[in-house]
């Protein structure tokens, strides 16, 4: 099947991706054991919709949400970790290349999707969020390094595990009618 | 908590009357202005010309009252953490050391520390205007249609100006699925254990999800079945032509971040000015 | 009159399914026309739709066979002009969709009509006109800048059919227009669709609620069952024949009332609607039926299990939403709750469940009082049944969803086991035990969501429009279902602004409008009364018409008489 980068129907599903994440981003932050810091379910949501609708969605739903929740909450957006958000989205969209989603999600393409999860989360705060800050805000290297390793972590959890349960969920509601009989 | 997206209200001040892509210039060239520098200065100069903007435009305080918690609370913490991580960074920087009284161990108040995170403090407050200016005095569909102006792909621009069409239903299909689910007995404050907090959170989720997907469907179906995606170019009906105070603004806009640069680069001769030595 | 669209031995199959959805379809509509398809869920009204809007074969793949040609335009095997994109076919049909918030797209009025304008990409000047002159022949000039959020249903469908017809298409096509509007709203619709095709446009309405629909004069009906069309004709044909009856559609009331009057009704008759109707020759075999059928006396419960008192409610302090709401509900009743759109009914639930607070007054159940009591607590006592069960769904499996509410109580597994299996019973979904949700219907889904909330115990059950876009078939399914539920025992409380519903199935109404209670009574007398149903948004029923027409000394009576002989019947029938 031909994979269309950009169609009509991605450009809605990145609109309304965008806006979840933004609801989410707002209004769901669980706690997380670390002091003071929540884990960011809407990582979850922009992992998901990347890996079924293409890295192009995926990073316009993680920056554009990213971008219009920092406009509404704190009046101006904070363009490193905005760019940052909008980049592990964009690597973790590299898996729709590799996988199948309109049929059965195997353990093998379940493997996949969580290592570009984890690997785009880890070029967005490990390298791109920490060098963005220091030098466009001037802010401490250590400060940085430490903010960026634990934003890894979290959103590596919450990309992984709310991403593979969404994509489980989504697989099997197209599961085929045929095969099934009542008692 | 409700947050009014449609809150850009058409109020006839200079600054709703200008360009959205006008707004976004001057938007950018400011912000990197300030991002770019180091120089209280210019940052103090900026950050008055800012509290200006916004009372020429007629921003309320009680609109911006929250953000203004929300970025006290980030600024507060960041002040802190530089200095809990960096207590040594202004003296790195200004390369002298005042000590004004000592703490415990590194940690010791120096002026140029103080100096620095004060100049960093103010840095954050000067841009937080200019970005509620923009975002409450523009129309987003009229901004769409100038980013399409300048060659942003307009599927791209359709998809910022649909996110905030469609913010408000995704946000009361959240409400209503979640207060459903509590009903059932979903607990979501902080007393449940972290796996059963995020099993909760999915529980939450998928309806959500499943929701939306349906909603893709049908509004890209909508707006197929009316031409959308036909052809390489569209026009848009909030378009506003880019007119004389749209240059204007423009103009001085980039005039002071060119006289920033100046600073930086001939007078300063670094992104830090230097009152130590 | 020459053809506009001709259907030519068409048949069509999804790729995903295994048998055809349409079968040799013939059919012909001239320039001009007003046509109405009607069909039962499944039938492939939709898809017979789709044809001709375009989105198959250009969204929806599938196998053809013989050919459409719209408007000179050819899809299918045929000779003429091939139509090579679903922009084409998109010039010729304006397509006004069932769901008016999807289709409205732009962030305000005058921005939305222009939609297909911008995408042909027409300059600024000459769009503006047009959206001008749109938005005055839909009576909307006035709203340009509203965004859809300062919109009523009836309202944005009238932006939604500004915004197709700007396109200046000939052929408008309406899928379900009366399934988000209150009854008087859609007679409005049906009003203006019927001055669009004096103008001359070519108009075909999918629609099942026939009776609503012929409110204005339809040229042909076209019924379809099991993706084969079963009868073209006239209304009066249609009408007279018992074909709808056949595929479980259902007729106008004042048909039916006939029917049970043993009237033969022919197309000489003229039972297109109850203007055209030949009283003569019906008045008599009514006034016989009604003096044959004795009223009975309903015995009556008086047990209240939840009192509503005094309540006021507002969202910002200003505007009040709930104005001093007094009401009972009484022990194994099924009482619905109506009124237009924001009249206050859905709040009205909230409020009850603990979704809101109110701002004064009490809502008690069995003398405990539930404004102590969290969401959670509260529903031990009263459950609510969302009107979308996709909202509702969390789970993949039907076992699992339904035991959620007793899991995270703690309840232990053997009693699980033991409720949900014996609630799966009550809802007919037993044999469906290992069944993933996403294979059921929609119907299905409403019971599994139903199923999910009854297995808390809750002592009243509130759904928030139950049935709304679905068809007499699905309808019945519900309400049946629901009816079963009931003479179980359990008290409902239905929240909706379906008259059929109400008069059917819950012997009393209680009416909400601007936030008060304006009326709490028999339903067959609300829907008798002009003053309440004005302002209720409401229509009278055509049964109380048909019996002021034949002179009946009593209509609200025959009335009654009509809803207790259909009960008796339909119980006969099971």
């Amino acid at each position: 099947m031909k994979k269309s980068l950009f169609s009509t129907k991605t450009m809605v599903a990145t609109a309304l991706g965008a806006a979840l994440f933004m609801v989410l981003f707002m209004f769901v932050k669980v706690p997380s054991p670390v002091p003071e810091t929540n884990l960011q379910i809407a990582y979850g949501i922009s992992a998901f919709f990347a890996a079924v609708y293409g890295p192009v969605a995926g990073f316009l739903i993680a920056f554009i949400g990213h971008a219009l929740s920092d406009f509404l909450s704190y009046g101006s957006p904070w363009w490193s970790w905005v760019v940052a958000s909008g980049i592990s989205a964009l690597v973790c969209g590299l898996a729709y290349f590799k996988i199948n989603t309109e049929g059965k999600v195997s353990t093998k393409d379940l493997l996949v999707f969580n290592v570009f999860a984890i690997l785009g989360c880890a070029i967005a705060w490990v390298v791109v969020a920490p060098v963005l800050d220091i030098v466009i805000y001037g802010e401490p290297v250590n400060l940085v390094f430490v903010q960026g390793g634990i934003a890894f972590v979290m959103d590596a959890i919450v990309s992984c595990v709310i991403g593979s349960i969404l994509l489980l969920t989504y697989s099997s509601t197209r599961s085929s009618k045929g095969s099934l009989t009542k008692e | 908590m409700k947050i009014k997206l449609f809150s850009y209200n058409q109020l006839d001040t200079f600054v709703h009357k200008l360009s959205g892509l006008t707004k976004l210039v001057c938007f950018l060239l400011l912000t990197t202005t300030v991002m770019l520098t180091y120089d209280i200065r210019i940052i103090l100069a900026i950050l008055i010309f800012s509290y200006f903007l916004m009372n020429k435009a007629q921003i309320k305080f009680k609109q911006v009252k929250t953000m203004f918690i929300y970025v006290g609370i980030f600024l507060i913490t960041n002040f802190i953490l530089t200095f809990l991580f960096s207590p040594t960074y202004g003296c790195e920087i200004y390369g002298t050391k005042h000590v004004l009284f000592p703490i415990f161990g590194r940690y010791e108040v120096t002026l140029e520390q103080l100096f620095y995170q004060c100049t960093k403090f103010l840095k954050y407050l000067s841009v937080i205007p200019l970005g509620m200016i923009f975002f409450l005095t523009t129309n987003p569909s009229e901004f769409a249609s100038s980013l399409n102006h300048i060659k942003v792909n307009y599927k791209v621009c359709t998809s910022l100006s649909l996110t905030l069409r469609y913010f408000p239903d995704v946000q009361r299909d959240y409400h209503t699925i979640s207060l459903a689910q509590q009903a059932r007995g979903l607990e979501m404050s902080s007393k449940a254990k972290l796996i059963n907090r995020i099993k909760n959170v999915v529980t939450i989720l998928t309806p959500l999800i499943f929701t939306t997907m349906d909603r893709i469907e049908l509004i890209t179906n909508a707006m197929e079945l009316r031409g959308f995606g036909k052809g390489k170019k569209r026009s848009w009906y909030s378009f506003k032509p880019l007119q004389t105070k749209d240059w204007i603004s423009m103009f001085i806009c980039l005039l002071i971040f060119l006289f920033m640069l100046y600073i930086r680069i001939f007078v300063n001769k670094s992104m830090f000015y230097n009152p130590f030595i | 009159m020459e053809d506009i669209i001709r259907f030519n031995h068409f048949s069509f199959k999804y790729y995903s399914q295994a048998e055809p959805t349409l079968y040799d379809i013939q059919l012909n509509i001239k320039k001009g026309e007003k046509i109405l398809i009607v069909g039962p869920s499944g039938s492939g009204k939709s898809t017979l739709a789709n044809c001709i809007n375009g989105l198959i074969p250009f969204v929806y793949k599938g196998d053809i066979q013989g050919s459409v040609e719209i408007d000179g335009l050819c899809i299918g095997n045929g000779n003429g002009k091939q139509a090579k994109s679903l922009f084409d076919v998109s010039k010729k049909v304006g397509t006004v969709l069932q769901d008016p918030d999807g289709q409205f797209v732009g962030l305000n009025v005058a921005e939305d009509i222009a939609f297909a304008l911008e995408n042909d990409n027409t300059p600024l000047k000459e769009m503006k006109e047009r959206v001008e002159k749109m938005a005055q022949i839909v009576d909307m000039q006035n709203f340009l800048s509203n965004n859809p959020y300062e919109l009523s249903g009836g309202q944005k469908q009238r932006v939604s059919l500004a915004g197709v017809m700007v396109d200046d298409v000939d052929i408008l096509l309406f899928d379900e227009p009366l399934a988000n509007l209150d009854p008087k709203t859609g007679k409005v619709a049906i009003e203006l669709i019927d001055d669009l095709h004096k103008d001359g446009k070519t108009i075909i309405i999918v629609e099942h609620r026939l009776e609503d629909v012929l409110h204005r004069h339809v040229d042909r009906i076209v019924v379809i069952e099991e993706g084969h069309i079963v009868q073209v004709g006239t209304p009066d044909e249609v009408l007279s024949s018992d074909v709808l009856q056949k595929c479980g559609i259902r007729e106008p009331l004042y048909c039916t009332a006939c029917k049970y009057a043993n009237v033969k009704l022919t197309p000489e008759m003229h039972p297109e609607s109850l203007d055209s109707l030949n009283m003569d020759a019906v008045s008599s075999s009514l006034h016989n039926w009604y003096d044959q059928v004795k009223p009975k006396e309903e015995t009556q419960n008086k047990k209240v299990v939840m009192k509503i008192d005094n309540l006021c409610f507002s969202y910002d302090g200003i505007k009040p939403i709930l104005s001093h709401v007094s009401a009972n509900i009484y022990q194994g009743e099924m009482v619905s709750i109506i009124g237009k759109n924001g009249a206050g009914k859905s709040t009205l639930s909230k409020c009850i469940v603990g979704f809101e607070n109110q701002d004064e007054g009490t809502i008690t159940i069995e003398d405990l009082d539930l404004s102590k009591l969290s969401i959670k607590e509260r529903a031990d006592h009263v459950g609510i049944v969302l009107q979308n069960p996709n909202q509702m769904i969390s789970k993949t499996m039907i076992y699992d969803e339904i035991a959620l509410g007793l899991k995270i109580r703690g309840v232990s597994e053997e009693e699980i086991e033991k409720r949900v299996t014996h609630i799966m019973k009550i809802c007919g979904l037993a044999p469906f035990k290992k069944w993933p949700i996403s294979a059921l219907s929609f119907g299905q889904k409403k019971r599994v969501t139903i199923a999910s909330i009854l297995v808390l115990n809750p002592k009243v059950l509130i759904l928030d429009e139950p049935t709304a876009g679905q068809d007499y078939y699905h309808y019945s399914e519900i309400m049946n279902f629901l009816k079963e539920l009931n003479e179980q025992g359990q008290t409902i409380v239905l929240i909706t602004h379906d008259m059929h519903l109400m008069l059917e199935y819950t012997p009393r109404a209680i009416v909400l409008c601007n936030g008060e209670k304006i009326a709490d009574q028999k339903a067959y007398e609300i829907l008798c009364n002009e003053q309440i149903c004005e302002k209720a948004n409401l229509k009278e029923t055509s049964l109380f018409t048909l019996a002021k027409k034949a002179e009946i000394e009593d209509p609200v009576q025959f009335v009654e008489k009509f809803i207790q002989f259909e009960k008796e019947r339909k119980a006969y029938e099971n």
